[in-house]
C-alpha cells in the first residue's frame, strides 16, 4: 500500500485535486482510502456525494471506546473508503490533537491492515503545517510521499517552500520523501514553466499540470468529482493523467528547500518576463 | 554501586568523623561550579555569591549583587516549582471556604492536594471547609480537542449544587493554556448564572513565569480584583490590621491569631493561613498590612496602599526576638498607649518560657552549623530561630525569590524587568475616591517614614554573615557538593531534597511543611523548634551512617 499525503497553502485546492485523483485512480481499479484531516471535515464531500460522514472524534465522543471501523469509514465513489478525523469548531480545543487520536484511532481499528487490501491511502491535510498535530501524517510509520498542490502565485509557493523545509525534517527521522508538486493552475503568467523550474530547485518534479476549468466547480456544486459527473470531458482526462503519473511515480526525494532570496529571485525571472520583454 | 557503599554500619566502633580539608570561601564557590559546561557556569556564577557587607562613604550598606528569579539551567535538577503550584498550592489552598477547582488532567489536582500541611480551623462543623477535597475536571483527551470550557462549567455547576459555596477559583494548568480555553469568561458567565457564588479564575498556567514566584503574582492580582473590597460595611475592633504572607503552615497562623487576640489587636484578615473569604472581603478596612513572606504577597500590600491607603509593614514572627520586635513595631504604629502596655504585657509572660527553654538546650546547639534553602522569606526568617539557640547559617538561599529578598527593597529601581517578569500581568492600580482614607495612628507619620519604618524589608544579605554563601535556585549537584565540603549539622529544604540530604548523613528539616511538626511562629512556636532542631542535630542515628565518600 502506497501512504501519501496531499499538502499546500490553504484554499489552494488539496481536496478537490485530491477527491479528482483518487476517482480516477479508483476508475483505474485501485482500492483506495482517503482519510481528511481537516476539522471542517469536507475532504470527502464530492466522493461521498455530501457531507454525510460522521467524523472519527465525533464518534469517538459518543460511543466512548466502543468504535468499530464501519462506524467511521464509508465507502463513497468507485469503492473508495472515506475517513473524516473531524475536530473542534473554529476558535476552541486543539485540532492538531484530534488529528493524533483520529489517526492512532485507525491504526488501533486495523485501518491499514494488510487484510484490507488497500493499494492506497491519502491523507488530505488542512493548509499550513500549524503545529505538530498536523505533521502527523508526515511522521514515521505514517505517509511515505508528499505531493504539494501550489499554482504560480507567490504566497502559494512560498507554503509550498514552507513545506519543504518540514519535510527535510521528517525525512531525516522517518522514511517520508517529495514525490512532486502538482500545479493548480491560477492562469498566472509563465506559470508551468515557473512550477517546473521550482520543482527541478527543490529537487523534484512537477508530476502534473491541472489546467484551470470551470468543469470542476461545475461538478463541484453537484457534490460530485469531475468524473463521476462527466467522465469525457477534458478535465476528466487531465485528472486521468495525474492519476497515472502518481501511479507510475518512481522519483522520490529529500526536498532542497530553496532561501527566500532564491524564491524571490525565480518570480521575478518568471512572473516578469512579459513585462521585461 | 557496589553493595558495599550502601551502609552497613559497623555499630561498635562509630567512624572518624569526616575531616574537611580547610577550604575558603572562594574555593569552595569554584568547587560548587567547576563541573558545569561553561555557559551554565557563567549563569550560576552569577547566582552564587560570598556575602561582603561594605559601608560606601555615606555609610550604608553595599552588597553583593545576585542573579535571582531567571530561568533555571535545563538539567541541573531545581528546587522551584511551578506556577500553578504557586498559585493554587501556596496563595489559594490554605483558605478554607472557596472551592478551588484545578482545570486539567486530573494529576494536577492530585498531587497539589493537602501536600503543604497548611491547616484551618473552622468555628463549627457546619462551617465550609474544603482544604479535605480536591476538585478537578479531569480533563480527557477528548476535552484538549474539542476544549474544555464546558466540562468546567458543568463542574462549576456540579460543586456549585453540591456544596453552595460563596467563592469558586478555577485554576488553569498548563493544557489549557495551549489550547486556549477562555477560563475568566466561563467564570463569568458561571457568576451570573449561580447568583449569589464568586465565581473567578487564574491563569496560572504551569508554564508561565520562571517559578512558582509567578504565581503568587498572578493570585495576589486574583485576590485583589475579586474579593478584597467586597464588604462595604466597616468591621468591628480595634486596631485592625491584615497579616499577610502566613500560610498556616503546621499551625503557625493559630499561635498568632491567639497572639494577637491576647495583645487586642484586631486581625481582619491573613492572607491566607486558615483564612475565609469573608476576610479577603474586609482586608481594605485594615488599618495596617503587616507583611511576613515579602516574595509572595508583597504585590497585595502595595495595591491595598494605593486603593485603599493604608501602609504596610515588615514584620517577622518566626523567632522570638523578632516576634518581639515586631509586635512592638505594631504598637508602635497605633502609638496607643493601651495597646502598647498590652503588647508589653504579652512578651513579659511569654518570654521567660522561651529563655528557658534556650538555656537548657543552648549547650547543645551553640556553634553547630545551619544551611537554608527554601521558599522566598523563609531561609531568611529561619536564621533568627537558629541564632536564638546559638546556630550560625554558613550557606542560605531562595528557590524563587528575586533581589529584593536578597539585597533589600532599596535595588528595586535596578531590577530589570525582562521578558518574563513582562509576561506576568501587572495591576495599574487607582486610589478609590470612596474608600480611600489616611493612615490612622497616634503616631507622627512622617517621622516613622523618614525612618524608613514602612515598607522596608532589607532582605536576606544584610542579616547574613561575612563571607556567608548566598545561592539562588541551588542545584542539587551544589547542595550535594555544599554538604559534603562543608558538613552542615542541620540541611532546610523541601521533600524533594529530604532524603538525597539524609543519605549523606545530615538531617534534613523540611520548611515548607516543617514535615510533621510545628507550629514554630510566635514564642510558643520558637520553643517548638528548638526542641526538634535539638532532636535532629544532636540525633546519634546520623554517626551510624556512612555517607558514600566517607
Amino acid at each position: 500500500m502506497r501512504k501519501i499525503a496531499i499538502y499546500g497553502k490553504g484554499g489552494i485546492g488539496k481536496s478537490t485535486t485530491t477527491q479528482n485523483t483518487v476517482a480516477a485512480l479508483a476508475e483505474m481499479g485501485k482500492k483506495i482510502m482517503v482519510v481528511g484531516c481537516d476539522p471542517k471535515a469536507d475532504s470527502t464531500r464530492l466522493l461521498l456525494h455530501g457531507l454525510a460522514q460522521k467524523s472519527v472524534l465525533d464518534t469517538l465522543r459518543e460511543e466512548g471506546e466502543d468504535v468499530e471501523l464501519d462506524d467511521i469509514r464509508r465507502e463513497g465513489y468507485g469503492n473508495c473508503l472515506c475517513v473524516e478525523s473531524g475536530g473542534p469548531e473554529p476558535g476552541v480545543g486543539c485540532a492538531g490533537r484530534g488529528i493524533i487520536t483520529s489517526i492512532n484511532m485507525l491504526e488501533q481499528l486495523g485501518a491499514y491492515e494488510e487484510s484490507e487490501e488497500l493499494d492506497y491511502s491519502f491523507y488530505d491535510v488542512l493548509g499550513d503545517v500549524v503545529c505538530g498535530g498536523f505533521a502527523m501524517p508526515i511522521r514515521e510509520g505514517k505517509a511515505q510521499e508528499i505531493y504539494i498542490v501550489c499554482s504560480g502565485e507567490m504566497m502559494a509557493m512560498y507554503a509550498a517552500n514552507n513545506i519543504c523545509k518540514g519535510i527535510m525534517k521528517f525525512a531525516e527521522s522517518g522514511g517520508v520523501r517529495l514525490g512532486g508538486l502538482i500545479c493548480n493552475s491560477r492562469n498566472v503568467d509563465n506559470e508551468k514553466e515557473m512550477i517546473e523550474e521550482f520543482a527541478k530547485q527543490l529537487g523534484t518534479q512537477m508530476i502534473h499540470f491541472v489546467p484551470r476549468d470551470n468543469d470542476v466547480q461545475r461538478a463541484e456544486i453537484r457534490k460530485m468529482t469531475v468524473i463521476d459527473w462527466n467522465s469525457s470531458c477534458p478535465q476528466a482526462d487531465e485528472y486521468r493523467a495525474l492519476a497515472a503519473n502518481i501511479d507510475a511515480n518512481k522519483l522520490f526525494v529529500v526536498p532542497n528547500p530553496l532561501q527566500v532570496e532564491q524564491l524571490e529571485e525565480l518570480l521575478m525571472e518568471f512572473g516578469l518576463l512579459e513585462g521585461v520583454a | 554501586m557496589s553493595t558495599e557503599r550502601i551502609n552497613t554500619p559497623d555499630l561498635n566502633t562509630p567512624s572518624e568523623p569526616f575531616v574537611v580539608e580547610a577550604l575558603t570561601a572562594e574555593q569552595i564557590k569554584e568547587e560548587l561550579t567547576r563541573q558545569y559546561p561553561s555557559k551554565v557556569k557563567r549563569k550560576r556564577d552569577k547566582q552564587i555569591v560570598l556575602n561582603e557587607k561594605k559601608k560606601d562613604e555615606s555609610g550604608s550598606l553595599t552588597l553583593p549583587v545576585i542573579n535571582a528569579n531567571t530561568r533555571t539551567s535545563p538539567g541541573i535538577i531545581t528546587q522551584r516549582g511551578c506556577t500553578y503550584a504557586g498559585c493554587k498550592g501556596v496563595i489559594m489552598g490554605p483558605t478554607r471556604d472557596i472551592i478551588n477547582i484545578t482545570h486539567g488532567p486530573i494529576g494536577c489536582g492530585y498531587y497539589s492536594w493537602l501536600t503543604r500541611r497548611n491547616q484551618t480551623k473552622p468555628p463549627t462543623e457546619e462551617h465550609d471547609n474544603y482544604i479535605p477535597y480536591s476538585f478537578s475536571t479531569d480533563m480527557q483527551d477528548e476535552n484538549i480537542i474539542f476544549g474544555g470550557e464546558k466540562k468546567l462549567k458543568a463542574a462549576i455547576k456540579e460543586a456549585y449544587e453540591m456544596f453552595h459555596p460563596k467563592a469558586i477559583a478555577v485554576f488553569a494548568t498548563c493544557p489549557v493554556g495551549l489550547i486556549g480555553d477562555d477560563v475568566h469568561q466561563a467564570c463569568r458567565e458561571m457568576k451570573r448564572e449561580l447568583v449569589d457564588c464568586n465565581v473567578f479564575a487564574f491563569s496560572c498556567e504551569g508554564y508561565k513565569g520562571v517559578s512558582q514566584s509567578a504565581g503568587h503574582h498572578i493570585a495576589n492580582n486574583g485576590v485583589f480584583q475579586n474579593m478584597v473590597g467586597n464588604q462595604t460595611k466597616e468591621p468591628k475592633g480595634k486596631f485592625k490590621i491584615n497579616l499577610l504572607g502566613e500560610y498556616n503552615i503546621g499551625g503557625d497562623a493559630f499561635v498568632l491569631e491567639e497572639m494577637f487576640e491576647k495583645c487586642g489587636i484586631t486581625l481582619l484578615s491573613t492572607f491566607s493561613g486558615n483564612s475565609t473569604v469573608e476576610q479577603f472581603e474586609q482586608a481594605h478596612w485594615a488599618e495596617l498590612n503587616c507583611v511576613m513572606c515579602h516574595r509572595s504577597i508583597n504585590y497585595v500590600a502595595d495595591m491595598i496602599e494605593k486603593k485603599y491607603g493604608a501602609p504596610w509593614i515588615k514584620v517577622n514572627f518566626i523567632g522570638a526576638k523578632a516576634t518581639a520586635k515586631s509586635l512592638r513595631k505594631i504598637a508602635e504604629f497605633f502609638n496607643d498607649p493601651d495597646l502598647t502596655e498590652r503588647v508589653e504585657n504579652f512578651i513579659t509572660a511569654e518570654y521567660p518560657a522561651v529563655l528557658k527553654a534556650q538555656a537548657e538546650i543552648l549547650p547543645r546547639t551553640e556553634g553547630k552549623r545551619a544551611m537554608l534553602f527554601v521558599g522566598g522569606s523563609r531561609a531568611h526568617s529561619y536564621q533568627e530561630l537558629f541564632s536564638e539557640i546559638g546556630m550560625k547559617t554558613i550557606a542560605a538561599g531562595y528557590e524563587f525569590a528575586h533581589r529584593d529578598d536578597y539585597e533589600g527593597r532599596k535595588v528595586l529601581p535596578d531590577i530589570k524587568v525582562d521578558a518574563d517578569s513582562r509576561n506576568i500581568e501587572e495591576l495599574t492600580v487607582e486610589r478609590d475616591e470612596e474608600l480611600y482614607r489616611e493612615p490612622k495612628t497616634n503616631a507622627d507619620l512622617e517621622s516613622l517614614k523618614n525612618r524608613d519604618f514602612f515598607e522596608n524589608y532589607k532582605g536576606m544579605m544584610a542579616d547574613m554573615g561575612e563571607k556567608a554563601m548566598i545561592i539562588d535556585d541551588v542545584s542539587h549537584h551544589e547542595a550535594e557538593k555544599l554538604i559534603e565540603m562543608c558538613q552542615p549539622d542541620i540541611f532546610c529544604a523541601g521533600i524533594k531534597e529530604k532524603y538525597a540530604v539524609q543519605k549523606l548523613g545530615v538531617p534534613c528539616k523540611q520548611l515548607h511543611s516543617y514535615d510533621y511538626g510545628g507550629p514554630y511562629a510566635g514564642f510558643q512556636g520558637a520553643i517548638q523548634f528548638y526542641s526538634d532542631i535539638d532532636r535532629m542535630v544532636n540525633s546519634k542515628v546520623k554517626d551510624m551512617i556512612k555517607a558514600p565518600w566517607e
